[in-house]
């Protein structure tokens, strides 16, 4: 049954992610994203874990991917308005974008073996709110913390740059 | 066992829905007979007794209208909009506790279709995404104040899902649970948690507003100023979609509402009646007292949007950032260092 369950739901996000990238209109591009997005979040759901699923909707297909698609609508893109790319930008944009895919490869290969699962041993749930609120605040406060400043510094850079036109015009 | 409980939750499944649609369709008929009340009128009373076969006429005459399509190359996407609306404002009734365990052929039977140990985080994620269906429909239309008004329902919805979820975190941190169904246990008698959290309240009802985009806020639709909204290219059934899901979402809020502030099913005295009368009739009457609590906040929906004037988008806007999510947080750092006390 999650074995049909989960070829189902590869299937859905590898389908969409292509899709993503194959669509030449960029809103259906952004729409089939979200497709993918949700269809992640039902495997996270696959996989027990039910909070992470939740909050990955909420974030990536609820706040990310509308602010994007907001971005898309009032850009008004459209293929005779894209500037074509000179060849070496799309030769580099491509190295680059398959050496972070072999970073990221081998991070998950190295790291499949490091998992620690005491919570899973001690028989706790490992995947509710509870536990993951506690191991977040006790043992990994201080990335926790780190993501917060990171996070706060995005948000402060992104209303100085925009605030920058009005200092320029009053000056 | 398995196979029961397939049954069963089918059955509420499919009473849900029923509930919710007829809820939804007669939720039209209480808003202009109240918006006629309130305006000293009579309302609509030609179709049957007192117009109770108003909401029937209206979807006939939905169902007969011309079916109009502009001239937009996504097809599928101006079909695929309204369609989306209506299944996000019915998925969130899935987490909903309608009653408590009901012990009927000799096994109990939970009145809930699913319940998520994040069932908060869930509906929070269906409004989340409800967005879509406004903004995928009003791109479709291939029409520019079809799209600003999108563009407007969507950035008011997303700025007021932000308060609305640090009024909820204030709620958690009292209930130490994410699960729909033991809030509304949590508060048995007249332990509401209205009571413990008064500003939450008022921040998460207005927020309600705003998200199914009702007067004083909907400046998605903004009929008089604003050419129709996201809906301007929309006839028939498709409208009737749209129109439909706007009452729907006005039901299950109305409920979110009741459940998670007002005590659920829980009435005074229900511990008596389960000991005295049974369980099964306690809950029927627990089931009766939560529809009076919705159709009481369905009633409040209705009184503010004619009586309150609609908001301008800036004063909208001003309302949600400046006011409403300092709020918020003040009210969250007030709870949780009284908490922090009481322990």
């Amino acid at each position: 049954m999650i074995e049909i369950l989960f070829y189902i739901l590869s299937t859905i996000t590898l389908g969409s992610a292509a899709l993503t990238v194959l669509s030449k209109n960029p809103i259906h591009s952004a729409l089939w994203l979200v497709v993918s997005f949700f269809s992640l979040a039902g495997h996270y759901i696959l996989l027990n874990s039910q909070f992470l699923g939740m909050v990955h909707i909420m974030v990536y297909s609820g706040a990310i991917m509308i602010l994007m698609l907001f971005t898309i609508m009032l850009m008004n893109l459209n293929i005779s308005h894209e500037v074509s790319k000179p060849f070496i930008t799309k030769l580099v944009a491509t190295v680059a974008f398959c050496l972070i895919g072999i970073l990221m490869l081998s991070i998950v290969m190295r790291g499949a073996q490091t998992y620690d699962l005491q919570y899973a041993t001690s028989g706790q749930d490992f995947q509710s709110a509870h536990v993951l609120g506690k191991i977040l605040l006790n043992e990994y406060v201080m990335p926790f913390e780190m993501v917060a400043v990171l996070l706060l510094l995005a948000m402060i850079g992104a209303v100085l740059i925009s605030k920058k036109d009005k200092t320029e015009k009053g000056a | 066992m398995d196979k029961t409980i397939i049954i069963d939750k089918a059955v509420i499944i499919i009473v849900v829905f029923a509930v919710t649609m007829l809820m939804a369709m007669y939720a039209t008929l209480a808003e202009r007979k109240i918006a006629a009340w309130i305006q000293d009128r009579l309302g609509p009373n030609r179709a049957g007794k007192g117009g109770i076969l108003q909401p029937l006429a209206d979807g006939l005459k939905l169902f007969a209208k011309e079916e109009y399509e502009p001239n937009t190359p996504n097809k599928f996407l101006f079909k695929f909009g309204p369609f989306l609306a209506m299944t996000l404002a019915l998925m969130t009734s899935a987490v909903i506790p309608w009653g408590d365990k009901f012990h009927l052929f000799g096994r109990d039977i939970i009145l809930q279709a699913a319940d998520l140990n994040v069932g908060v985080l869930y509906i929070l994620a269906v409004l989340s995404v409800g967005v879509y269906g406004i903004m995928i429909g009003a791109w479709a239309s291939n029409n520019k104040y079809s799209l600003m008004s999108g563009i407007r329902a969507a950035s008011q919805m997303i700025s007021y899902e932000i308060a609305m979820g640090l009024s909820l975190i204030a709620l958690l941190l009292m209930t130490q649970t994410l699960s729909m169904r033991e809030i509304a246990l949590q508060q048995s008698g007249m332990n509401w948690n209205v009571f413990y959290q008064p500003i939450g309240f008022l921040i998460f009802l207005i927020c309600s507003f705003a998200e199914t985009n009702r007067a004083p806020f909907d400046l998605a639709e903004c009929e008089q100023e604003l050419i129709g909204g996201f809906h301007t290219e929309y006839s028939s059934m498709k409208m009737g979609f749209y129109l439909f899901a706007e009452y729907a979402n006005l039901f299950i809020s109305s409920t979110i509402i009741a459940v998670l502030f007002f005590g659920a099913y829980n009435y005074p005295g229900m511990s008596w009646v389960v000991e005295n009368w049974g369980v099964n009739i306690g809950n029927v009457i627990g089931i009766f007292a939560l529809f009076v609590k919705i159709c009481f906040f369905i009633f409040v929906y209705m009184w503010v949007r004619w009586t309150l004037p609609r908001f301008r988008y800036d004063q909208l806007m001003n309302l949600g950032w400046k006011t409403l999510i300092p709020l918020a947080l003040l009210n969250l750092v007030v709870t949780a260092i009284v908490i922090l006390l009481i322990k």
